[in-house]
């Protein structure tokens, strides 16, 4: 692989390079559609699919009842996901939010 | 003349580029707002934030120490 120029500290000079240094590592990731995964990226590509190990899955749900306004929870587990990059809104180390 | 006639114009890109390290302000099509240093950006305007505050309605929800958001969701980039 041809690299490009990298920095002295591990390398950010385009912001695919910081998703670069987050493989392997346990990643929070924010989706269309009200929708939060947490799970250890195993492999992206530049559309941002991405290869999700030991996911969480968080479904955030307004229910409206009446007057009250609840934000439903749900989870998901899965052992292991494939997410299309086109859903994806924000990729970020979990260590740090 | 890589800006043509136009004197002080510049492209878009180029005030992208002249931003990098500097506090921004990111507003997603959702209407989040994202506060943060801009590390990186690239031709496809996805953007690599650092120390970053998200905002939903205005409301402090989470920060991030480094974020990556996909460049399709952007509304716009604003220099603090």
């Amino acid at each position: 692989m041809a690299e490009v120029e990298e920095g002295p500290t591990g390398s950010v000079s385009e912001p695919l390079d910081l998703v670069r240094l987050l493989l392997d590592e346990v990643v929070f990731v924010k989706l269309r559609g009200d929708r939060e995964l947490k799970g250890r990226l195993y492999a992206y590509d530049s559309h941002m699919n991405l290869v999700l190990g030991d996911v969480v899955e968080t479904i955030y749900v307004i229910d409206e009842d009446d007057e009250e306004e609840d934000i439903k929870t749900t989870t998901k587990k899965s052992e292991m996901l494939f997410v299309r990059g086109d859903s994806v809104v924000l990729l970020s180390p979990q260590n740090s939010s | 003349m890589e800006n043509g006639t136009q004197g002080e114009g510049k492209d878009p890109s180029s005030f992208l580029s002249e931003i990098i390290g500097n506090a921004v302000t990111v507003k997603l099509n959702s209407g989040v707002v994202y506060k943060g240093e801009l590390q990186s950006v690239d031709g496809y305007m996805n953007i690599a934030l650092e120390k970053t505050d998200e905002y939903v309605n205005g409301v402090k929800r989470r920060t991030y120490g480094d974020a990556f958001v996909r460049g399709n969701n952007v509304m716009y980039i604003a220099a603090d």
